[in-house]
């Protein structure tokens, strides 16, 4: 229990915990999402499934861009990397996702450069002081790094840079949602919404939710008190019968997002038809790659780009844990054959990835495992 | 790469006024201030920054209370930390 003594304001979760209790149902089980991967990080790493009550089940989400992009594409991406006078730039977080062959690091012993950077704008640098190499950049992650793609094509546009272009893996996160909703597998009872990805789209998109669907929907901050705030909100509204869009996080989420970074993403690029999710499948317009109007900073266009389709190691159980169907302790690798040292899946390879979340730090708090797993 | 980081304006570049240098953790580095186009940004203002990108303007006590947050979440924001310290945009 080591972590939750760390936990700043325990107090105050506990007076909220007692007030969600207050809002159980006898006999009524709840199924919350919540879809960020930062969320996941913290309800591990604080241990806040031990403050609900044992009806309350919390369900991680595909919110891990890193947990959630296919093997196919880090082969295509090692394809691209292996072209004569090709230079990639990727995120850390990237480095160790396993493709088909290996990962990054795997690629660059055997003679690729694959270099990492903080920023898109560093790659466009890398660029600028590389004339005589082809600079790609590995872009990846939700609405919260698609924006920052979008700026640095601009930039590069206005600047006339002919050797740096984007291999976009840029995707949505509505889609997704959707998807989870539709999916026969899971009946959910509300979500706890990402925080940092309606900064940029605001709350408006999550409508469909409450409207169509009929469940309760709040956008929740990352500290540990947001959370369980969130989840309170989330009861009090099926309690009352209603499901609305509501922002706990409003201290930093603007309920229209933000327009600047909108309109640079309308402008740079355009939806696919369709994109390939690890666990969840093909979902239509889910994912967005250069708009023809910047094709020259395409790198999809500019060099040979397989796309072949690579099924997961079949000892890895990403897709059920990624769709909240298994735990991850309930993974028949997890911990033994597959840690955050040797990962096998993505979800044990990115620190918000649920895997990785609950082997460093969930393990040591969880106090009630065995009602956890989903009937 | 998915953490919001929450960084100081020290100063707008007077030749790149859509760039600003910020101190986060003590680190100091210039960071693109255009997503906030819409917005006045100025010396002493907060704001949250991805990837080498402001997405928000926060309040000072929004502002401690994240960092205090991401310091404990440990290696993740170590390594965020660690790469904006590597990050030379201009």
């Amino acid at each position: 229990m080591r972590f939750v003594d760390e936990f700043r304001d325990a107090d105050k979760a506990r007076a909220l915990s007692a007030k969600i209790t207050g809002l159980c149902e006898p006999g009524r089980e709840y199924k919350f999402m919540e879809v960020c991967g930062g969320h996941t990080h913290t309800i591990y790493k604080h241990g806040l499934e031990d403050y609900l009550p044992e009806s309350i089940t919390l369900i991680h989400g595909p919110g891990c861009p890193v947990c959630v992009i296919p093997m196919g594409r880090i082969d295509d991406a090692i394809h691209i990397a292996r072209q004569p006078g090709v230079l990639m730039t990727s995120f850390g977080d990237m480095m160790r996702v396993p493709g088909s062959g290996g990962n990054f690091f795997d690629s660059n012993a055997e003679g690729t450069n694959i270099r990492m950077v903080y920023s898109p704008l560093d790659s466009l640098k890398v660029a600028r002081q590389n004339p005589d190499r082809q600079v790609v950049f590995m872009a990846i992650g939700f609405e919260t790094t698609a924006p920052s793609t979008a700026m640095t094509v601009l930039r590069a546009a206005k600047e006339g840079i002919e050797n740096f272009s984007v291999f976009c893996n840029h995707i949505t996160i509505i889609p997704a949602i959707k998807a989870i909703l539709d999916s026969p597998d899971l009946r959910l009872d509300g979500f706890i919404g990402p925080g940092h990805v309606s900064t940029v789209i605001g709350c408006r998109p999550y409508e469909f939710i409450a409207h169509d669907y009929g469940k309760p929907i709040v956008v929740a901050g990352f500290e540990p008190l947001d959370i369980l705030q969130s989840i309170y909100m989330l009861m009090l509204q099926l309690k009352e019968g209603r499901s609305e869009v509501e922002n706990q996080y409003s201290r930093v989420v603007p309920w229209e997002g933000n327009l600047t970074a909108l309109r640079a993403i309308a402008e740079t690029m355009e939806l696919r038809p369709y994109f390939e999710w690890r666990g969840l499948g093909f979902i239509s317009h889910s994912a967005l790659q250069v708009r023809s109007k910047y094709a020259k900073f395409d790198a999809e266009l500019l060099f040979d780009v397989p796309g072949v389709r690579v099924a997961d190691p079949k000892a890895c159980q990403c897709g059920e844990v990624l769709k909240g169907v298994l735990k991850p302790w309930e993974c028949k690798v997890f911990g033994t054959a597959c840690t955050p040292e040797t990962p096998i899946g993505t979800c044990m390879v990115s620190p918000e990835g649920a895997c990785a979340a609950y082997y460093n730090f969930g393990r040591f708090t969880r106090t009630r495992v065995r009602e956890a797993s989903i009937s | 790469m998915c953490l919001g980081i929450p960084g100081e304006v020290i100063e707008i570049l007077t030749d790149r006024p859509d760039l600003a240098r910020v101190d986060v953790s003590g680190v100091k580095r210039a960071i693109n201030i255009g997503l906030l186009a819409d917005e006045e940004v100025k010396p002493g203002d907060w704001v949250l920054i991805h990837v080498g990108f402001a997405l928000s303007k926060i309040d000072e006590d929004e502002a401690k209370a994240a960092m205090e947050f991401l310091e404990g979440i440990g290696k993740a924001y170590d390594d965020e930390i660690a790469a904006l310290r590597d990050s030379q945009i201009v």
